[in-house]
Formats: C-alpha cells, structure tokens, sequence
C-alpha cells in the first residue's frame, strides 16, 4: 500500500501540540502515520516500542508516545477547532 | 458530562469562598489558552478566578536577541535558515524571518529530520537549523544532531533557541508574580519530562501543580483539583491527563536530550536570563553549534519599544491593558510575538473580543 504524504496542513504551528495518528507503514525507524486522514512521515527513534498499527501521538516528524482511540478522537477534534481558530485568525481583519 | 462541570465549578466557587479572595491560576501551555478561549472557559468559572496565561508559548518567549542572530545568518549567502513556520513572523529588533529576507535562504520544515535533508540536498551551503521548542521538542533535535554526526553530515548545524518548562516557572513564582496561586500544567511537555518533573516546584513553593490535557472538560476538571486544594489550603502534585502523561515521561526521549544538550542560563522574553532554562549542544557536539561555527556571541535583545509581551507573559497584566493593543498591534501586523502566534495571550484576547470591548470602555 502506498499513501500520499502530506504535510501542508500543520505548517504554520507545530511545535508543541502533539497529533494523534495510527502507524499505517513501518520500516525499520521509518513510519507513515495517518492522522485524519493525512499521511505523513514520522519517526521511531523516541519511541522504540511503537508497532505498526498503534495509535500514536506525533511530534515535530517524532512519535513520542502511545495513545488510546478515545484520546486520539477527543484531540483530533480539538485540532480541527485550532485549525479553524487559525483560518479565522487569519481572515479578522483590523 | 454536565454533572462533571456542576462539581469542577462548585470546587472553585468554594475556593474563592474560603479563600475569600481573587485566585490566580496560570496555564504554561499555549494550547491550553486558546482552548480556554475557544471554549469560552473563563466565562463557567467564578469571577475571582482569574486565569492567566504563562510562558506557554516558545514562539512568544523567544528573544530579540535569538531572532537578529537568526536574520544575521538568514542574510548570509553560505547559509541556508531552515526554520519550524512559527517562527517566521516573530519580529526582533531588525525585523522577521519574513519581512527581512529574501525568501529563498529561509525554509520551512516540519521537523529536525527535514533540516538535516535539506543539508544533504545543499552541500554547497551551510543549513542552520532554528531549533527552539521546549522539552517536547528538543528530543527531535538532538536525533537530527546525533545521525548529522554520525552520518557526517558537516554542513548542519543548529542555533539552539531551545528552553526548559519548569526553571522558567521557578523564576516566575521567586521574582516575577508572587501572586500566582497555582500552574495548570502543560500536556504534551509533561510526555516527556513526566510529571514527576514538577515536584520541585509543589515542595519548594507550596503551590498546586496540575497536569491537564487541552480539551474543555480535563481544563475544567484540572481547575476544578486546583481549586480543591486551595480550598483545603494543601498543595499537590497530580495529572489528570492519564491517557498519556506518565510520571516518569518518556525516558528514551530524555536519555537523547542528555546525549546531546546540557543545561545553560537562557534569555526568555519578558522573563529575562533565567538560570539553567535553556538546552546548549554538549562539548562533543560544539562543531553542530551554530554559535561557535560562525563565531557569534548571542546576546540579550532589547525589548520592542510599547510591545508590554514581558508582563502579558509573567501575567502581570491582561493584553488589553497594552496601549498598542488592537490599536497598531494586530494579528495581521503584529508587533510583538504575543501577536504573532496564534497561542500567544494578545491573539487569543483579539480574537475573541474580550480586549476590544475593554478597550472602547476605557
Ligand atoms: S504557536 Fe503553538 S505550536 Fe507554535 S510554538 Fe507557540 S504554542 Fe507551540
Ligand atoms: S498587544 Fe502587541 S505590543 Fe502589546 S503586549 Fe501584546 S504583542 Fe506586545
């Protein structure tokens, strides 16, 4: 299976809110994560334990560490709140 | 789910009953900020609680003087600056990433690994890498710097504008706002350094430390324990953010900071130079030092004339109590950085309103 990488979305603000994603592709320390259904790379070195499958919590291109589906739902929802937060931020205009 | 808010909310309003006074809690997480906002948070609580928001943010606490340092090296022609976007509209002295230079010798990446990429692509440059973030980040740094030595990957280096949560927060309490009742903790910083890491802080001031993840109902429940122990006139140390925060936190990821960083006294906006706050690369590691690679001395920057961003981030004053707020500082021309990110206190008071209607009163 091959996914599209993106990353565009996060651009602006990345530094300190972790995202959860699940590990869709696994290679050595190499992942593809999906998060929302965006895919991008992320990385095991922080995180030796993760396996393909895991819903992890992503970080500047780092998991960082393991999370539960509730979890991961309750704050892709906040995300997608922030990310709007932006896009509104961006549109106010003096 | 409404029950939960009825007993967090009875909890502060006994606080602020028994103490009989106005409680000040201050969030160090600028997540935890425009959640509060977004949210409307601040409007199911007490009106003697006040919230503040805190040093939560890397992009507000970074210096003047760290940004002319990064724009002196943007303006080089054998370095290329690559930088995480949020850093790219923070103004120092001389300006932004943005506004000063010519684009094409600043990129943005969504992480250490990309910078270091992009030091493969471009041999004939060297890549400086804006590394800044605190614990949460740093980790993902110090890879980078391991596999750049490791690969021999001779022209990466980094500018380490990184900075440590929780000597920032023992400062603020010893000489900057004694009036702080209690910290709601940062989450994702916390996966890291474990909570455990905030003890210090509960023994030595006696003031509640609580860790709470971002969405409504853990700020409120996090509140909610805060104020339960002021009532009780007890400080502790607790995490609510169970599903991810561990005592001990992420041991490999501080294993790999220790590897390559050391603590060093570090300059933070509006707080100052502020003892072992900051992460410095190891002497093994000095040829990635971006600083002793271009033989630069960093030094403390000026405060932007007007912008108040020192006192907003010691919570000292609310936005709004800025004379360029909402007047010559907006999120599209920000002035200082608590304008810039979109975490910072003066974006989050914009953009909701709240300072706006302060302002037409006064
Ligand atoms: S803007 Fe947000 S993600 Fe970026 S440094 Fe500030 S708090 Fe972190
Ligand atoms: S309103 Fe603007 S100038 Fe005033 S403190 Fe905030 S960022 Fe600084």
């Amino acid at each position: 299976m091959s996914y599209k990488i993106e990353n565009t979305r996060y651009e602006r603000r990345i530094m300190c809110l972790a995202i959860p994603a699940r590990i869709v592709e696994l290679e050595a320390d190499r992942a593809v994560v999906d998060a929302m259904g965006n895919c991008f790379r992320a990385k095991t070195t922080l995180l030796p334990e993760a396996k393909l499958g895991d819903l992890v919590l992503v970080h500047a291109g780092f998991e960082i560490s393991v999370v539960d589906e509730e979890e991961a739902k309750k704050t892709w929802h906040l995300i997608a709140e922030v990310n709007n937060f932006k896009e509104t931020q961006d549109k106010v205009s003096g | 789910m409404l029950e939960r808010i009825y007993k967090a909310q009875l909890l502060c309003d006994t606080a602020c009953k028994t103490l009989g006074r106005q409680i000040n809690i201050m969030e160090v997480c600028g997540t935890h900020t425009v959640s509060i906002f977004r949210n409307g948070i601040r409007s199911t609580l007490p009106k003697r609680l006040k919230l503040l928001s805190g040093p939560g943010c890397p992009v507000c606490v970074t210096d003047t003087g760290f940004i002319d340092t990064v724009l002196q090296l943007a303006g080089r022609d054998d370095c290329l600056i690559a930088t995480y976007g949020d850093m790219i509209r923070v103004p120092g002295k001389g300006g932004s990433l943005e506004t000063k230079q010519p684009s094409d010798n600043v990129r943005i990446v969504l992480s250490s690994e990309d910078a270091l990429q992009l030091a493969r692509d471009n041999p004939q440059k060297t890549v400086v890498f804006v590394a800044v973030g605190f614990e949460t980040t740093a980790p993902a740094t110090a890879v980078a710097v391991k596999e750049a030595a490791a690969g021999s990957v001779d022209n990466f280096c980094i500018l380490s504008g990184h900075k440590l949560v929780v000597p920032a927060m023992r400062a603020l309490l010893a000489e900057k706002n004694h009036n702080i009742d209690a910290f709601l903790c940062p989450g994702h910083v916390s996966v890291i350094i474990g909570y455990g890491a905030f003890a210090g802080i509960v023994e030595r001031f006696s003031r509640p430390c609580v860790v709470a993840g971002f969405e409504p109902m853990q700020i409120i429940e996090g509140l909610g324990e805060i104020c339960r122990q002021l009532a009780e006139g007890i400080a502790e140390l607790k995490s609510i953010y169970t599903a991810v925060v561990t005592e001990q936190g992420n041991t490999t990821a501080q294993k790999i900071i220790d590897e390559c960083f050391e603590p060093a006294d570090g300059c933070w906006r509006g707080l100052g130079r502020i003892e072992k706050s900051a992460l410095k690369l190891k002497d093994g590691f000095s040829q990635f030092d971006a600083l002793k690679r271009f033989d630069i001395t960093e030094t403390q920057g000026e405060d932007i004339s007007g912008c108040r961003c020192g006192e907003v981030l010691c919570g000292l004053i609310d936005p709004p109590e800025c004379d360029l707020f909402g007047e010559s500082c907006t999120p599209q021309a920000p002035v200082g950085p608590c304008m810039v990110s979109s975490e910072g206190a003066c974006a989050a008071w914009f953009k909701y309103g709240r300072g706006r209607k302060v302002k037409r009163k006064n």
